[in-house]
């Protein structure tokens, strides 16, 4: 078993951070459910997200890409800054719709509930966005497809549709589908929340093996083991607030926070 | 043609003196031709029906009010009014307008002509119809599958065309496929603005033969026979769109057998 990578700032410093995000927030009415977050993923970064539930960390990690509308705040993509401005409600929308698009075609992101396309196979299901949004030609994008879905252990499924499929295997697609767009950052919501406890393994197998090929991702999680394992920071939500944020060894053997430690108590 | 006379003939020739078989022998190139009238007025209302009500839903399902109020009186009204009135409005009212009379091509080739006429009327009353089934399945694709093009990048109009209404025409396929049945039966309104079609011969048969009771039925089982035809093709699209739906029923058990996956075992603790 490989160790967790190193944190990627010996490799890495001439590089711009891969993702930057500075001064997050998110209001809904009056509640205001992020608080000005920060937080700068270097190249080959792992984050794990924690917090319990309503701490934000979802809400958090779909703003990124505007799936969700923050208040306020900035988003860089290595060193592109995401140009908002505030509309009508006071949410932020992207100033240029194409710039948006772009920035989620470089930001993976997988759901809780995989949202595969259920009239596609799994082959159109992971061609159909190189094909649309990068330009590339169909028979490419199969290909790439193809090599995609034996990478996470579904060779043999190509003409499958999503629904035949264990919801381990559905969310393996998922991540293939995302990988497909070469994303230069992956986000994942909750990924094994929505499993059976024998699946949670399959798919935590694929995002090691991920992490291990130096891919920077954030992942928001439940699993504290995985997190511990692979994460090079970890931070902690509370209330919409980073109440934590530190390399795994510290995180989970001594934090500073004493929320952050009845958390853990709870958790582990 | 000739076909159906040469076969009228023959038939004759087999039916001789039995009524009513020798009557339907004689009188079926004219039924034949009515039938493929009724025909071609429910395909062609049918798909003009479908491509008008696509850009009529999306305008529906918009929130600026502006753009979903004309959509909304159209489907209203043709939803509201009895087809009968419809074909009327349009046969009879629209050539009181003189401006329309002297229109020129339009009024010489389409709307002084009884066929056009009810092409045109069938096609928008069943637009509002499909119209509002597009609406309701729009607004029903799962978020989450909307999320994931978004989150790919995928622009709104692609989102729209590669996955909101593939995924629409899917769900509403088998309630599309009802309301040219629907559209079928409301054809025989067709004869009331002079149109042969099915039920428009079928009436001018009786009038010379005085069989009402033996050609209705005739014209009761080549309905039905139209009927079955549209519904066996329905079937087939419905295989051919919505293959997901039968694969689901393969057996689960058969597949999860390649969970065991070598890569896998390897990577998990």
């Amino acid at each position: 078993m490989n160790p967790a990578p190193e944190p990627a700032s010996t490799t890495s410093d001439s590089v711009r951070p891969a993702l930057e995000v500075s001064n997050l927030h998110k209001r809904y009415g009056d509640h205001e459910v992020l608080k000005g977050i920060s937080l700068t993923a270097r190249k080959g970064d792992v984050i794990s997200i924690l917090g319990s539930s309503g701490s934000g960390k979802s809400t958090f990690l779909r703003c990124l890409n505007l799936l969700e509308k923050p208040s306020q705040g900035e988003i860089r993509l290595c060193g592109e800054s995401l140009q908002l401005k505030a509309n009508r409600d006071g949410e932020l929308d992207a100033v240029k719709s194409r710039q948006l698009e772009a920035f989620r075609a470089r930001m993976g992101f997988v759901f809780q509930n995989f949202n595969l396309w259920p009239h596609l196979n799994l082959l159109d299901n992971l061609a159909l966005a190189p094909v649309q949004v990068l330009g590339k030609s169909r028979a490419e994008a199969r290909e790439r497809a193809a090599a995609l879905l034996k990478k996470v252990g579904l060779a043999d499924k190509e003409k499958a549709y999503p629904l035949q499929l264990s919801g381990g295997q559905q969310q393996r697609v998922a991540i293939a589908r995302t990988l497909a767009m070469e994303p230069e950052v992956l986000l994942f919501d909750e990924p094994t929340s929505a499993l059976d406890p024998e699946l949670v393994n399959e798919v935590l197998g694929v995002m090691r093996a991920l992490a291990e090929e130096g891919r920077t991702m954030l992942i928001v999680t439940h699993e504290m083991r995985f997190a511990r394992d692979v994460s090079s920071q970890v931070m902690f939500l509370h209330q919409g607030q980073v109440e934590e944020l530190s390399p795994p060894e510290q995180f989970f053997t001594n934090p500073v926070s004493t929320r952050c430690r009845e958390f853990l108590s709870s958790h582990l | 043609m000739d076909w159906m006379y040469h076969l009228s003939d023959w038939l004759q020739l087999l039916t001789a003196g039995h009524e009513p078989w020798d009557s339907y022998a004689r009188y079926l190139p004219q039924l034949l031709e009515g039938a493929w009238v009724t025909l071609k007025l429910v395909v062609l209302s049918g798909i003009a029906g479908i491509l008008l009500a696509i850009p009529l839903a999306l305008l529906r399902v918009s929130k600026n009010p502006w753009l979903w109020v004309l959509p909304y009186c159209y489907i209203f009204f043709f939803r509201g009014t009895p087809l009968l009135v419809q074909i009327f409005l349009v046969y009879y009212g629209l050539s009181q307008f003189e401006s329309i009379r002297n229109s020129g091509w339009l009024w010489d080739q389409v709307l002084s002509q009884p066929y056009w006429c009810a092409i045109i009327t069938f096609s928008l009353h069943t637009a509002a119809y499909i119209a509002e089934l597009f609406r309701g399945a729009i607004q029903s694709v799962p978020r989450g599958e909307v999320e994931a093009a978004m989150a790919l990048g995928l622009s709104k109009a692609k989102q729209y065309r590669k996955i909101i209404l593939p995924r629409a025409f899917g769900m509403i396929l088998p309630a599309y496929g009802n309301e040219v049945i629907l559209m079928l039966k409301g054809s025989a309104l067709a004869s009331t603005i002079t149109l042969l079609d099915l039920m428009g011969a079928t009436r001018n048969v009786i009038s010379r033969t005085y069989m009402n009771l033996e050609f209705f039925l005739l014209a009761g089982v080549m309905y039905l026979v139209i009927a079955a035809v549209i519904i066996g093709l329905f079937r087939l699209l419905e295989n051919f769109f919505n293959a997901h739906q039968r694969a689901t029923h393969l057996p689960v058990k058969q597949l999860d057998a390649q969970l065991q996956d070598e890569h896998l075992r390897d990577n998990a603790r």
